[in-house]
């Protein structure tokens, strides 16, 4: 961070500038003639909080996917498919235990053996063939999203959240004030306040296994150059497995995650890979953090061009995406 | 290094050369058959095979005729075809005749056709000089993010495009005096422009631009050192490609008489790419290959899967299990299995002489 302070001053002042007045917009009052350029300052903070759960939930399918291309090179077209059909599992068991939370495990294990059967089944016979593994995961997910609406239909299906997580918290920040000058707090869904915490937790704990772990050594060297690491004694092949795997796996849980917020049904699958395809283009290929602030980005433009341009969102999205690209191709965070 | 090595060609050719043939003796026969076939089908083929067969196959084959010359000559499998060709049909659509008359143009067809030609190419070369910044799996990825962008562009927008509904009664002009859209002349239009994107396609392959463009997709670094223009002939590549695209969705807005956001969408757009891949993208043959295939599975197999007993609905499911199989065990389509059977043949040598082929 602090290199690259030194490195872009202009930069990282208009960063720090625009966080600034985000944060202020959050946390102040708004007075009479703001909120009439604006519109009510709850609109406002449902829509800046709205993107960040979504972010949440984007950061949570897209790292596996950045992590998986990262170390692998494989660029896994049916990881939209791993997220319904997580999603579908979790359905399933959440609705015949009755626990929400067993549901994140059961859905964990199935999910990553089906991502381990495939990477060992699968890629790991055109390895290399970065072309014909793509076509491959097309292949897969054409045949994986048929199947799953051979089982469950075209209808659509909600995970409840348990009781403990159902209804509103109240938030320390002020959304308005009443008439008679009181404050009124900002009130907002518990479910999802605690999809952002399991986010940031996932997001924190990856990093550290990533930075601080033999395990992270491992696939951070892979990452950077995987025939040396295969050279120097390293069985590469187990930890692609467990990237593979892991990557699966949180993509499966990602969908218990979008199956309690939003809602489960065919075309879910294509709508989340390209999210995670855009988000990873915007952070960068690859890099974790650069898939955090990519998720954020691209789930802050949506929800806030919803309220403000709602026929355009999805634009904003595209014009995000086609910015980077054009100044800065390899991602905001992503190695030239 | 080139004119140290000995001419190849010259040591082996007879001291005598055999006369020059005219261009017309060196078609192979196989030509000759196919394309009588193709001309005379209205006699032995109902109007059904004619229009929804044969017509549809002609169209998705010119589109995925676009992305295999992107992708086999240019090296980059763009995904945005189908939203090139869908963008050509909106265009269709509002600058001449549909039944949203709020929106339409009603220009006459000598002046929408040009500019539905000329706005679609203009969005593909504007996506092309996006994605050529990128480099394989990353083209895949940008192209095919720009086209979900286009459809969901597309779905949302009520004063351009209509939205979800689209434009419906979107039929061919009746040009000199014939109903296009009789099975017929719709058969012959779609055969005689297919016809001519393969040739132009085949002509600009062998042509200057088509060989450095193969060059630039071999090594892009030699290219620039001699000069080329390595940006210039990819994006170039993407104009020529949206052309094609471009008229394809002209022809499949008249066929189809209606467009709406799901014509260019994330099914539609990967059909295409799997439509190139069973063909093969090695040979300009190919698409039109897949897309028979694909045509002919999307047709019939739903009575297929009935005489099985199973449910009609499983169409895709054998294209996704087909189209897996094929990527497993021949990369370059069908036609690649083709090859390695006549390769076969001819190491096997003749059944009755014993002599062995070429």
């Amino acid at each position: 961070m602090k290199a690259f302070v030194t490195r872009h001053p202009t930069w990282s002042l208009i960063i720090g500038f625009v966080v600034a007045v985000l944060l202020w917009l959050i946390f102040a009052p708004w007075t009479e003639g703001m909120e009439d350029v604006l519109g009510r300052k709850r609109v406002f903070l449902n829509a800046i909080f709205g993107g960040v759960t979504l972010g949440a939930l984007y950061f949570l399918v897209a790292s596996g996917f950045t992590l998986i291309f990262g170390l692998m090179r494989n660029v896994n077209l049916a990881h939209g498919s791993l997220y319904l059909l997580g999603g579908y599992i979790g359905f399933e068991v959440s609705e015949r235990t009755g626990s929400w939370l067993l549901a994140f495990p059961v859905v964990f294990v199935v999910v990553a053996l089906l991502g381990l059967v495939l990477q060992n089944q699968v890629f790991r016979r055109m390895e290399g063939e970065e072309l014909r593994q793509t076509m491959v995961t097309i292949g897969l997910s054409v045949v994986l999203a048929d199947i799953m609406l051979w089982i469950w239909g075209g209808q659509s299906y909600t995970i409840f959240a348990p009781d403990w997580l159902s209804g509103p918290m109240t938030l320390p920040i002020v959304s308005g004030y009443r008439s008679s000058g009181e404050a009124v707090m900002l009130k907002y869904p518990a479910v999802r306040m605690a999809i952002l915490f399991a986010a940031i937790v996932v997001g924190v704990a990856m990093w550290l296994i990533l930075n601080r772990s033999r395990l992270g050594m491992l696939i951070r060297a892979g990452v950077d150059d995987r025939e040396m690491l295969a050279a120097s004694g390293v069985r590469i092949q187990y930890v692609f497995l467990a990237v593979f795997g892991f990557g699966a796996g949180l993509a499966g849980m990602a969908g218990i995650v979008g199956g309690t917020f939003q809602s489960l049904s065919p075309g879910e699958d294509t709508r989340f890979l390209l999210a995670s395809l855009v988000v990873v283009i915007v952070g960068g290929m690859g890099s974790i953090p650069g898939a955090a602030i990519g998720a954020l980005v691209i789930g802050l433009a949506e929800q806030l061009g919803l309220v403000y341009a709602p026929t355009y969102s999805v634009v904003f999205t595209f014009l995000i995406m086609a910015a980077v690209l054009a100044f800065r191709p390899q991602g905001l965070l992503g190695r030239a | 290094m080139a004119l140290a090595e000995p001419p190849l060609g010259r040591t082996t050719a007879p001291t005598r050369p055999a006369p020059q043939k005219v261009w017309v003796e060196r078609i192979p026969p196989i030509w000759w058959v196919l394309g009588l076939f193709l001309l005379t089908l209205p006699a032995y083929a109902n109007d059904f095979i004619l229009f929804q067969v044969f017509g549809w196959t002609f169209i998705l084959g010119m589109i995925a005729l676009s992305l295999m010359f992107l992708a086999g000559y240019g090296g980059m499998v763009s995904l945005i075809q189908m939203s090139v060709a869908a963008m050509a049909g909106y265009m269709v659509a509002i600058f001449g005749t549909s039944g949203i008359a709020a929106i339409s143009m009603d220009l006459p067809w000598w002046l929408y056709i040009p500019i539905a030609i000329l706005i679609a190419a203009i969005f593909g070369t504007i996506v092309g000089a996006l994605a050529v910044r990128t480099e394989g799996i990353y083209t895949i990825m940008i192209t095919l993010a720009i086209a979900a962008a286009f459809f969901y562009f597309t779905r949302q927008n009520y004063t351009i495009f209509n939205g979800y509904t689209g434009f419906n009664l979107v039929v061919p002009p009746q040009l000199f005096g014939i109903d296009w859209r009789q099975p017929v002349p719709f058969y012959y239009l779609t055969l005689g422009w297919a016809a001519i994107s393969y040739g132009v396609v085949i002509y600009v392959s062998r042509a200057p631009f088509g060989l450095a463009l193969q060059g630039i997709r071999d090594n892009p670094r030699r290219m620039a050192a001699l000069g080329f223009n390595v940006t210039a002939h990819r994006v170039a590549a993407y104009t020529f490609a949206s052309v094609i695209a471009a008229l394809a969705g002209i022809l499949l807005v008249w066929q189809n008489a209606q467009i709406a956001p799901g014509t260019a969408g994330i099914p539609a757009v990967i059909d295409i790419l799997v439509i190139a891949v069973i063909g093969g993208i090695g040979r300009p043959i190919g698409p039109f290959v897949g897309a028979l295939i694909y045509v002919l599975l999307r047709t019939f197999s739903p009575d297929v899967l009935l005489t099985f007993g199973l449910s009609g609905e499983r169409f895709k499911l054998l294209i996704g299990l087909g189209f897996l199989a094929l990527v497993f065990f021949s990369p370059d389509g069908v036609l690649g299995l083709w090859d390695r059977w006549r390769a076969r043949q001819a190491r096997r040598g003749d059944p009755l002489t014993g002599e062995k082929g070429e």
